[in-house]
């Protein structure tokens, strides 16, 4: 690992301020993803700057028909979260399966989607949720902030401070782990709520997390397993990688949203 | 070298350190206590576990700037010198549940977190998911998880672990 300066503000100001002074500085979360890379040199930034100790970033609450996640909260502390277990079992359900115990304690979902690894959980939930991603500068949809592979629509200089979940009567996720790393080889993620219906899927495409409409429109007569029966997405635009080929992944969306409807519906 | 402060097994301990210093390293290194092993630097063998706070953690993917003012627990912690074993320890012990022992510091360290989330009676199933940060390369698992029960049940009673019924 290259050496940096390392930083530790205690607000959302201050931290935007040294990320404005360092332009080659990166914000440090959980740091179980960014970290391994910086080991391997992948990155080096010129500082880190540690979001630990910044106020206002923690914690789960209720507001109005929304539960709203600080950046900084970890994959433990939402998985056990009363208020999530209660308002929305089936998100709850996500970071628990997350890594191992160890990493749970660390990662944190605004690192997660921040990182927006084309493997990783949370971005599923978000769009499967139509969540909103607070920032010190803005709203983001969920629809619009996943752009591609490790890439999300931050600017520079922005900061995720919370994420907002919409609560849908029901949700639910599957994921395929990958037997070593337990990454997702294909993660989907079913919501319904109202008439609103989202199928969001991770792990599979090559753009990173998307959304199935074809599924979406099947589950809009009846949110059922037995509506998406038979149904699979084309092979194209799907991974494929020594861990499972395109067509597999594409095989596995469809096994995938049926128990995850199943499971939201049971 | 900027500088850190902690509490490590229960006493305040600081050291001036690069940046870019692991926990681990800080332990090992600087604080010489070398009870905390580095099986991949990878953060998914769990040879580096050790409590923050509380809470297991991997003490190779942590930054020892970023545990300012942490308290923090290594197996070095759990038990006097000279004194009677911690009774997961023990339980390690009796129940033949390491090999060459490399792995050992970080499986006791995580029992023991099991413990405090999952309470003192423990099934299999239960200690084989929780165990999924770490990693043995001799023993196969199966006595592992005995002492780990067995550690559990040992540490609700407060005294020395029984030995598990084959
Ligand atoms: S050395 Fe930290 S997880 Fe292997
Ligand atoms: S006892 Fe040798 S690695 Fe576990």
């Amino acid at each position: 690992m290259y050496n940096f300066t390392f930083h530790r503000p205690t607000t959302v100001r201050q931290a935007a301020g040294l990320l404005a002074k360092n332009p080659d500085a990166k914000l440090l979360a959980g740091g179980h993803s960014l970290i391994p890379v910086m080991k391997q040199r992948l990155a080096q930034p010129s500082a880190l700057i540690d979001l630990a100790k910044v106020e206002g970033l923690h914690g789960v609450e209720l507001k109005g028909r929304s539960v709203v996640v600080g950046a900084m909260t970890t994959h433990s502390d939402v998985a056990n979260s009363p208020i999530m277990q209660q308002a929305l079992p089936g998100l709850a359900a996500v970071p628990a399966a997350i890594g191992d115990p160890q990493v749970r304690h660390m990662g944190t979902i605004g690192g997660s989607i921040a990182n927006n690894d084309p493997n990783a959980d949370y971005p599923a939930a978000c769009l499967g949720l139509g969540a909103t991603i607070i920032t010190n500068k803005r709203k983001i949809a969920a629809d619009d902030f996943f752009t591609g592979m490790f890439s999300t629509a931050l600017e520079d200089g922005e900061i995720i401070t919370k994420v907002s979940f919409p609560i849908a009567k029901k949700a639910a996720y599957e994921k395929f782990k990958h037997p070593a790393s337990g990454f997702a080889l294909v993660g989907v993620f079913v919501s319904k709520r109202g008439p609103e219906i989202r199928v969001a899927v991770t792990g599979a495409g090559a753009n990173g997390v998307f959304r199935v409409k074809s599924f979406e429109e099947a589950l809009k007569r009846r949110f059922a397993a037995k509506s998406l029966e038979g149904m699979t997405i084309p092979a194209t635009g799907m991974n494929s990688d020594i861990h499972a080929s395109a067509e597999y992944r594409a095989h596995l969306v469809g096994v995938l949203a049926r128990r995850a409807v199943a499971k939201a519906t049971a | 070298m900027p500088s850190v402060s902690m509490t490590v097994n229960g006493k305040a301990v600081s050291g001036n350190v690069e940046e870019r210093t692991l926990l681990v390293q800080f332990l090992r290194e600087h604080l010489r206590l070398t009870g905390t092993h580095v099986g991949c630097d990878t953060s998914q063998c769990g040879a580096c576990v050790v409590h923050v706070d509380g809470k297991s953690v991997k003490s190779c993917t942590l930054l020892a700037l970023a545990l300012e003012g942490a308290n923090v627990l290594t197996i070095e912690g759990l038990a006097e010198p000279n004194g009677p074993l911690h009774p997961m320890q023990e339980a390690f012990r009796q129940n033949h549940g390491l090999q060459c022992g490399y792995c050992t510091p970080g499986m006791i360290m995580s029992a023991i977190d099991i413990v405090r989330r999952k309470g003192h009676e423990l099934d299999e199933r239960t200690i084989r998911e929780e165990l999924d940060g770490n990693i043995c390369r001799c023993t196969g698992y199966h006595n592992i998880v005995k002492s780990i029960a067995a550690g559990a049940k040992a540490m609700a009673q407060g005294g020395a672990p029984r030995q598990a019924a084959e």
